[in-house]
């Protein structure tokens, strides 16, 4: 043989002997890999069936949050009238007034109920009518902003003639009244009512008893 | 004769380092391949595992819908003992 001919040969014969090593380690990985890909491929099946039903129940869960959220808006309105729940909704929620606007088709600047009035205050007094607040005494921490008390008061309605009245020294019918000369006071007092006229004043020991009650 | 030690030299020193350099290539791809798929395994069994609260899900659904009922329940007893706002 000659010595080009075995120099050939060994040539071809490293080329295939390294073909067949670095295709066999080649195929070890892959072998490899096709475990831990079955493995993943577990996994992954287990996350997609246990996430299946999730879209379904939040859907479910968000349907019942909003209607039981537009119940309490609706009956908040009814209540407090279309102003005045998104003010009162903001006082507590920043920002979920402008929303709640949104929700029932208004525009407009939602005015925080609660720059206004102490918290919780204008709520009892406007819708309960017969709040405690109006048994209480003048005296003690105030229900009203002194700073901004009548011009903030003012500028929670959006109504012009409001404003006018108030210019004018006309009493503003929609401002809820409080303290010992509201028009009526809590509890009822049936004995009273019954021998004097229902809307009058408390006394003072009445009105201190009152406001021990509610403390 | 010479063209043929000219194409031995050629397969010797050109083509087997080709080769070799071009299925080293495939083989250290294969193992980065290899590396990366070991580390998904336990982050894909974590993920799989963190959800096994989903199925509370349904407990949170009937409580929510319990709590709207109630809270229905409030409201309509509240348009009873409260007064509508001025119109």
């Amino acid at each position: 043989m000659e010595a080009a001919a075995a120099v050939t040969l060994l040539a071809v014969v490293l080329v295939i002997a390294a073909l067949v090593v670095y295709l066999v380690a080649v195929i070890l990985e892959l072998r490899k890999i096709t475990a831990g890909l079955d493995a993943v491929i577990g996994s992954v099946g287990g996350v997609v069936e246990k996430s299946e039903p999730v879209n379904a129940i939040v859907e479910e869960i968000n349907r019942d949050l909003a209607a039981g959220t537009e119940l309490l808006e609706g009956l908040l309105v009814k209540k407090a009238g279309p102003d005045d729940a998104a003010g009162l909704v903001e006082s507590v929620f920043p920002g979920a007034g402008a929303a709640m606007l949104e929700r029932q088709g208004r525009t407009g600047e939602v005015e925080n109920i609660d720059a206004v009035y102490t918290r919780g205050a204008v709520q009892l007094a406007r819708l309960g009518r017969a709040s405690p607040l109006g048994a209480g005494p003048e005296t003690g921490a105030a229900l009203r902003n002194a700073a901004y008390a009548s011009a903030a008061a003012q500028a929670m309605y959006h109504d012009p003639a409001a404003t006018r009245r108030a210019r004018e020294g006309r009493s503003m019918p929609r401002s809820p009244k409080i303290g010992v000369g509201a028009p009526e006071v809590y509890p009822p007092d049936v004995e009273a009512s019954e021998a004097t006229s229902p809307s009058q004043p408390p006394t003072a020991q009445e009105g201190s008893d009152a406001d021990a009650g509610t403390d | 004769m010479t063209l043929w030690w000219i194409g031995n030299i050629v397969l010797l020193l050109v083509l087997l380092p080709v080769v070799v350099l071009l299925l080293k290539g495939v083989l250290d791809a294969a193992r980065r391949t290899t590396a990366s798929v070991e580390a998904l395994r336990p982050v894909a069994n974590a993920a799989s595992d963190d959800l096994d609260a989903v199925e509370l899900l349904h407990t949170t659904r009937d409580q929510v819908n319990q709590t709207v009922q109630v809270v229905a329940d409030y409201g309509g007893s509240l348009d009873q003992i409260l007064e509508d706002a001025p119109r």
